[in-house]
């Protein structure tokens, strides 16, 4: 099908597109590479009476490392962050979670920030910023709020933003010089909407978790920085501590039925994941064995 | 909704003109154009079909609006055939029975040259991987896999 039809604005100014989004309100959409937005309004799931498309902010475009803070601002493509030396020494974890992103077609125009405000819960980015630890700056009218990521992200395509605010960027800390990270997921095909993620960071000393935080996505309406994380922490940790961790896991999840799984599928699945990012991260083979199917 | 003017680079022709917001690229070309070679199929980015160049990168035309083109140069399939860029890669194709109906082949050939300029010698699981976006309903792939590694092979040969 087509869009239905749309007034349609190119502001060439963070100002400017604030005042039409102001104007608009929520009968506006913002588009920025257009690969989660023009599938919606071609298939009429929505249909804006008014397009800002923020595509020549140049102001939105660009990776920036300062101190310990890496900030990837809201038009930086996929294509960027895959080609971006900066990602790839700061945050690696987003540069392998991004290689899952749809096609190379679509990551030539889908950008970072109308990904994460699109906030789809099988998608990678969002569980890679609450894995990280990012930080969302939103701009609007009465100026600039900083948003922890797990705050940011509220329900199935909902995120703190209000229809007056426009996502300019995010703030990662560098990743840390002994930190380790996993990234898998689970596909029909590379490319596709994941069944279940995982995203994680982590720092290892002597064997040991010092730090883990796992990002789970598709599992739920929103991306889950996992709890369970907090059983494997500063212990040693055997075939029954990562087997009470996934018990724990099981129980944090609340996955959804829809054509690719049924929520027990997800629920297996997001355990088997658990159980290959420790035994990965940790160097266990020892800790590989089959995950109980219940 | 009132048409907007828009100017850009069609195969390198500059095409001055208006369109309505809701255009698609896809239905840009293809209806204002008569550039029918870049196929509209699924219009929601999965199947690939309407691929085309912008700004020297491939994109979904069904994803983007003409009036985001603006500025932009597209190159579409006519282009690339009409100037012999991609003369082996359809040759191979067309020896390798790597296409049947030939609906998904335009979005095929532009997503397979897309990454044998990027990467020379690609193994196969690097050429499926690029392919991923683009289905084909007929052949099978691995004709069409085949096609771009003796491309690809062929083209290193007589680089060196």
């Amino acid at each position: 099908m087509k869009a239905s039809a749309f007034a349609y604005a190119r502001p060439t100014s963070v100002p400017s597109a604030l005042e039409l989004l102001v104007a608009y309100g929520d009968k506006a959409k913002v588009l920025s590479g257009g690969q989660s937005l023009m599938p919606a309004m071609n298939l009429r799931l929505i249909s804006p009476e008014f397009i800002v498309d923020i595509g020549e902010l140049a102001e939105l475009r660009g990776i920036v490392v300062k101190g310990d803070v890496l900030t990837v601002r809201a038009l930086t493509r996929h294509v960027d962050v895959l080609r971006s030396p900066e990602i790839a020494t700061h945050a690696p974890l987003l540069r392998d979670a991004t290689s899952h992103v749809a096609h190379p077609a679509i990551r030539n125009r889908g950008t970072l920030g109308g990904s994460l405000a699109h906030a789809d819960p099988a998608s990678e980015l969002p569980a890679c910023m609450v894995a990280l630890g990012a930080t969302v700056i939103v701009c609007g009218p009465r100026g600039e709020r900083r948003i922890p990521a797990q705050e940011f992200f509220t329900g199935i395509y909902e995120t703190a933003l209000s229809p007056q605010e426009l996502l300019v960027a995010v703030e990662l800390p560098v990743a840390r010089k002994d930190s380790v990270h996993f990234f898998h997921e689970f596909a029909r095909r590379h490319g596709d909407y994941a069944i279940v993620g995982l995203a994680a960071q982590s720092t290892i000393v002597d064997g040991q978790f010092t730090d883990l935080r796992l990002g789970f996505f598709a599992v739920g309406d929103r991306p889950l920085l996992a709890g369970a994380a907090g059983k494997l922490v500063n212990v040693a940790v055997t075939p029954e501590v990562l087997a009470n961790a996934s018990a724990v896991l099981g129980e944090e999840l609340d996955p959804q039925e829809d054509q690719q799984a049924t929520p027990a599928m997800r629920r297996h699945l997001a355990k088997v994941l658990l159980q290959r990012c420790v035994s990965t991260l940790l160097s266990r083979a020892d800790l590989q064995s089959g995950v109980p199917a219940r | 909704m009132t048409p907007v003017p828009i100017f850009l680079e069609v195969n390198g022709e500059r095409i001055d003109t208006h369109v309505l917001p809701r255009l698609n690229l896809a239905d840009f070309l293809r209806e204002h154009m008569k550039l029918t070679g870049t196929h509209v199929g699924c219009e929601h980015g999965v199947c690939g079909a309407c691929t085309v160049r912008f700004n020297g990168e491939i994109v979904r035309s069904c994803l983007i609006l003409a009036v985001q083109a603006q500025e932009g140069s597209v190159e579409t399939i006519e282009g690339l055939s009409d100037s012999g860029e991609i003369a082996d890669l359809q040759a191979a194709f067309r020896d390798r029975n790597a296409l049947q109906c030939g609906f998904c082949t335009p979005g095929m050939l532009m997503a397979a040259q897309d990454l044998l300029q990027q990467t020379p010698e690609p193994d196969r699981k690097k050429i499926r991987e690029h392919l991923s976006g683009n289905y084909c309903r007929c052949t099978g792939y691995q004709a069409i896999i085949d096609a771009i590694e003796t491309t690809a092979r062929l083209r290193a040969g007589r680089a060196t």
